[in-house]
């Protein structure tokens, strides 16, 4: 399971202001696990956004948001109120941020921080999408990962490795994350992201207390030993 | 006297760059950093290029601090975190160093320890947030220093980048996080280069150009093909082609760029990549 944690409210706001319209989007498989993106969370949150004075076109909790195909269809009988929103705010891991908002052509705000793979990643099952860095990034970045796109894990915009949309580490197979960035902010018309200088990451939220980092498979060994 | 004093005098600078050896063996590099004195104002001493392990960039700029060179510090974030990065920082503030050209660091894969365990714990923005904290006395996460280091901190550029927006975003990323000048990646096309430096006048730092000695075709063909934002036209390389004697024409084409583009930025960096003993005749032939 991937465990996450919702975001402070303040962050959350921040993410939204000058936006007035919001889509909330749910997740029935970690997420509801972990109490950060069920139907209760999503409910809480929306009641939390009417009283800031947003408005919420619509509030939708599917399974798995990490497959993007099958969120896709899901999300086909809610396009119209998708189409009147300004961003979408994902109440979900790293991953399902990532996989989801490239099928959907809005401003993507991650509501979480992605702090651990306790297990399965979901329906996801590789590294490629998020690190688990605990500080999530997404929405600066229009929802690509930095940490996993980039080969670097640079925060602050390409290096000056990049070439013809490639990456210098394995220019055959790999692109560069950075210029994929680019072009997703580019078509959201958010490029004054990328104008931001980004803090230097606290990777000690890498490490969170054990108990929240060990798998289900490590937790049942461990019993068993005890 | 550190670059940005150079700048603020109004002058046309110019620096070039020395390659720390594989080894301990010093006398060729400094015999080299020695041809350089007095012709040009600060020196740069790459570190690790192209993740190749070698001799210290620090080590190196002390030893040409002592031989009266001034120094341009390479640093790169690839292999220190930031408690090296920082404690560098102020070991080269210590002996004098104080310009410090701040770099991500190409990827380990490109060298030769491919096994090596990246770092990239910050980036060229962050590193010259760092340079520039220390030098208001205080480290990255607060803490007082006892005593301010003096630093003038550089960063790079690429004009030949595509798409360029994203260069240029970074670009006023590193002014804001302290850049007081800028280095560019070897640049064979003025025109091109007449654009980029409209692009980023509002900016207003120092740009200082570079150039790359072409030493033949092959290597012309080499950059265009895998060294990412470097264009050399097909006329400069149909010009080294036709050649003789590849060395005098290679110290013509580089005193020619210089000459054109010197209107249009505030300095000069050569790049010599062996070539070291030529680039006085290059600065000669160019007027400088
Ligand atoms: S920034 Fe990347 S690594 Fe960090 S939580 Fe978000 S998706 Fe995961
Ligand atoms: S080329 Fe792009 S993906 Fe590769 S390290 Fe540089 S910025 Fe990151």
């Amino acid at each position: 399971m991937i465990i996450s944690q919702q975001k402070p409210i303040e962050e959350i706001l921040g993410y939204l202001e000058g936006e007035s319209n919001i889509f909330l989007l749910g997740c029935k498989g970690c997420a509801e696990a972990c109490e950060t993106g069920g139907e209760k969370q999503v409910l809480q949150m929306k009641e939390t956004l009417t009283k800031e004075g947003k408005n919420i076109t619509g509030t939708c909790v599917i399974d798995f948001l990490c497959d993007k195909a099958l969120a896709k269809t899901r999300l086909f009988a809610h396009e119209g109120k998708i189409g009147k929103a300004d961003s979408i705010l994902f109440m979900t891991c790293g991953i399902g941020v990532q996989a989801t908002s490239a099928v959907l052509p809005k401003v993507c705000h991650p509501a979480c921080n992605t702090i651990s793979v306790g297990g399965a990643r979901g329906e996801w099952r590789g590294e490629e999408r998020c690190n688990e860095c605990g500080d999530c990034l997404l929405d600066m970045t229009g929802g690509i990962c930095p940490l996993t796109a980039c080969t670097k894990g640079l925060i602050n915009g390409p290096c000056g490795g990049s070439k013809d949309g490639k990456c210098e580490f394995e220019p055959d197979v790999r692109d560069c994350g950075w210029m994929l960035i680019y072009e997703r902010l580019k078509k959201l018309n958010k490029l004054d992201n990328l104008k931001k200088i980004i803090e230097p990451k606290d990777y000690a939220k890498m490490n969170p207390p054990k108990d929240i980092r060990s798998t289900i498979m490590w937790s049942l060994e461990q019993k068993q030993v005890n | 006297m550190n670059l940005g004093e150079h700048f603020k005098s109004g002058k046309f600078v110019v620096s070039s760059e020395i390659g720390p050896p594989k080894g301990i063996n010093t006398e060729a590099m400094l015999a080299d950093a020695d041809l350089l004195k007095g012709k040009v104002d600060a020196v740069n001493v790459t570190d690790q290029q192209s993740s190749v392990m070698r001799l210290g960039s620090f080590v190196t700029c002390h030893l040409l601090k002592e031989r009266g060179i001034e120094p341009n510090f390479q640093v790169t974030c690839r292999d220190r975190n930031r408690i090296a990065l920082q404690s560098d920082l102020l070991s080269a503030a210590v002996l004098g160093i104080e310009n410090v050209l701040c770099l991500t660091g190409d990827y380990v894969s490109l060298g030769d320890h491919p096994e090596a365990k990246p770092v990239f714990d910050l980036d060229s923005v962050s590193l010259l947030q760092v340079v520039t904290a220390l030098q208001n006395g205080k480290d990255l996460s607060g803490s007082e220093l006892s005593g301010s280091p003096k630093f003038c901190a550089g960063a790079v550029v690429t004009p030949g980048a595509d798409p360029l927006e994203p260069q240029i975003i970074k670009m006023e990323k590193k002014v804001k996080a302290g850049a007081q000048f800028f280095q560019t990646q070897a640049v064979y096309e003025p025109d091109k280069f007449e654009k980029f430096m409209e692009q980023v006048r509002y900016l207003n730092v120092p740009v200082m150009l570079g150039v790359v000695m072409l030493k033949s075709v092959g290597m012309a063909r080499f950059m265009n093909k895998y060294v990412a934002g470097i264009h050399v036209p097909d006329n400069l390389i149909e010009e080294m082609e036709k050649t003789e004697n590849k060395a005098d024409k290679s110290i013509e084409i580089a005193a020619r760029l210089i000459k054109e583009m010197k209107p249009m930025c505030q300095g000069v960096h050569i790049m010599a990549i062996g070539w070291e003993k030529k680039v006085p005749a290059v600065i000669d032939a160019a007027g400088l």
